[in-house]
């Protein structure tokens, strides 16, 4: 009995030995790195909102630890709101960004429909040269865009952005979509067809429903894309209630040397906020659609 | 009669078929419309002008005249020209080491079970997702010399006595460039690999262990070749949304100090919009092009799969 008691022990002993060891081991292989990761990752996105609610005499006050606040205020909110145009901004980013990303959808569920499920010649050419376009970034064309839109008499005007921001939607969308509509099995589709169906209403009825994860993925990286850009709405946008608020935040909260930072980190948050909710609610699909082209591709 | 027979049966047989086919092909072409003419008219137009343009003296508000290769002759014997291509791809090259790497290593921890996991997950693709001018701002803000919070802990932990002026000096400015570059980036790569990673069959390490593989070796002969498609796609995307990337060095220092952080794209921009002189920005950005495709053909090249 005592000898049973005392094998008993030991073993209970060895495990709990082993389970320390384990806990050690992963403390330095994966808890330590992961939190390491995270912290550097979120760092910024505390300082923005650490340096938001800061006064203008604490925020050059080098003498205080500039990691805390000792009196926050909304004073920057206020300024943001009163005293620029940033409301503006926000309204005209979510119009250009909401109307780009509908157009970019749709011409591009069409397309990849078109180049994913139909049978006729050059259809591998041309989603190739969809492809192709990712060569040609905004980067590359803003110049000639500039006279072309100039041309349309656009300037200042959402569709300069509306009509321009699809260029580098489009190719991505449809090639993703192109992904989701393969992975729907031809039956489904055929079997329609033999009852009647259109091929214009089995697209509509069976293949888009089928897909809506992947269009839903679409749409997402299509309205943060349209959301962040700047580029284009940098050279086209320089009606103080026309920009958006990327253009805006960089034109008008920095006056020559002089930085507001108080404000400027107010507007970097609130500016954020429309993305990172839509993240947060569709986490899921926005990874899916990442890394939909990179593992099947 | 009998000699009708055969060739009716064959028509009658093909007659739909082909005019399904027919059909499959006008819808195929209808539907291509849309996106098509957008592409045409804003992505193919806009393309071959700023080709013409580069060929060109044209200044804002007036379209110049045909100048042959006079923009190109220029830029070569133009020192900020040469400083702002080897910036680019140094730009590219490190940067992209970098988040190889550090992605990697992401996708190796997220792939692990700890607290919380969703939740990291979730946090660790933010800088992705955020827009750039503003995540930039705010790094540009951590990097001021005098009130800020990175300085103020290299001082605190004695490193240094004044601190770095990280963005004024030209030793530190591309250096913090490529930081926030890093830190943006990493992300993507780590979420793409932890997708390419969580499709590798569990059998394979199995078989490996037993086989007496250690982890190294797993890595190596199993994790590595199982991500080549995944690595494919990521290099691709990346490398070409850094070598053309505007905002991001534009936002944090735009050349500043001394072009010593001049990129390509910044440098288009100085001088085409900001100079007026559209041709030669043009012909700066144009540089751009044969570098892309080179870098496309090298890493679809590198990476394709083996025979």
């Amino acid at each position: 009995m005592a000898a049973v008691t005392s094998v008993r022990a030991g073993r209970v002993g060895a495990t709990k030995h082993e389970i320390g060891d384990r806990f050690r081991g992963r403390l330095f292989r994966v808890y330590i790195p992961v939190a390491l990761f995270t912290f550097i990752t979120l760092f910024p996105f505390y300082w923005m909102a650490i340096t938001s609610i800061k006064s203008n005499s604490e925020l050059l006050d080098h003498t205080k630890n500039p990691l805390f606040v000792l009196q926050p205020n909304l004073q920057n909110y206020r300024d943001l709101f009163f005293k620029t145009n940033f409301f503006h901004w926000m309204v005209n980013s979510a119009v250009v960004a909401f109307a780009s990303t509908t157009i970019s959808l749709v011409s591009s569920i069409l397309a990849g429909y078109s180049l994913a499920r139909l049978r006729y010649r050059g259809a591998t050419a041309i989603g190739w040269g969809v492809f192709v376009t990712y060569l040609v970034p905004p980067t590359l064309l803003f110049l000639p865009m500039a006279f072309i839109i100039a041309q349309l008499h656009l300037f200042n005007n959402y569709w300069a952005l509306i009509l321009t921001y699809p260029t580098f939607l489009i190719p991505f969308c449809t090639w993703l979509l192109m992904g989701y509509f393969r992975g729907i099995p031809r039956e489904l589709e055929e079997a329609a067809l033999v009852d009647g169906a259109s091929r214009i209403q089995a697209m509509v009825r069976i293949v888009v429903p089928l897909a809506l994860p992947g269009i839903l993925s679409a749409g997402m990286f299509a309205f943060t894309l349209s959301w962040g850009e700047f580029l284009y709405a940098l050279v086209f946008m320089s009606d103080t209630t026309l920009k958006t608020v990327p253009v805006g935040v960089v034109n008008e909260l920095i006056k020559g040397d002089e930085f507001f930072w108080g404000e400027l980190m107010a507007a970097a948050l609130l500016g954020s906020v429309p993305v990172a909710l839509l993240y947060s609610f569709f986490v899921d699909y926005f990874v899916a659609g990442m890394t939909a082209g990179a593992v099947k591709g | 009669m009998a000699t009708v027979t055969p060739r009716a049966a064959l028509t009658r047989l093909a007659g739909p078929r082909v005019r399904l086919f027919e059909r499959e092909t006008h819808l195929g072409y209808l539907l291509l419309i849309p996106a098509l003419l957008l592409l045409l008219v804003f992505v193919a137009y806009p393309f071959f002008f700023g080709i013409w343009l580069s060929l060109s003296n044209s200044q804002i508000g007036q379209n110049g005249h045909f100048i042959g290769l006079g923009n190109f002759q220029f830029e070569r014997s133009d020192t900020v020209f040469i400083g702002a291509f080897m910036n680019t791809v140094s730009y590219t090259a490190i940067t992209t080491v970098f988040k190889l790497g550090l992605g990697m290593i992401m996708a190796l921890l997220l792939n692990q079970v700890f607290p919380a996991q969703r939740f990291v997950r979730a946090a660790l693709l933010l800088p992705w997702i955020i827009p750039s001018v503003l995540s930039t701002l705010a790094w540009r803000w951590m990097f001021d010399p005098t009130f800020s919070v990175v300085n103020w802990v290299v001082i605190h932990s004695h490193f240094s006595a004044t601190g770095v002026d990280w963005l004024g000096k030209t030793t530190s400015a591309l250096a913090a460039l490529m930081i926030v570059n890093v830190w943006r980036g990493t992300p993507f790569y780590g979420i793409a690999f932890l997708a390419g990673l969580q499709t590798i069959p569990v059998d394979l390490y199995e078989a490996a262990r037993v086989d007496g593989a250690s982890r190294l070796q797993q890595f190596r002969v199993i994790t590595l070749p199982m991500l080549r498609p995944v690595l494919l796609v990521v290099l691709l995307l990346s490398t070409i949304l850094t070598f053309a990337d505007f905002t991001l060095p534009y936002v944090l220092t735009n050349g500043a100090p001394f072009n010593s952080t001049q990129v390509l794209s910044t440098w288009a921009f100085q001088t085409g919009v900001n100079g007026g002189y559209i041709g030669i920005g043009a012909s700066i950005s144009l540089v751009l092009f044969p570098l892309l495709t080179v870098i496309v053909a090298g890493v679809m090249l590198t990476l394709r799969r083996p025979e």
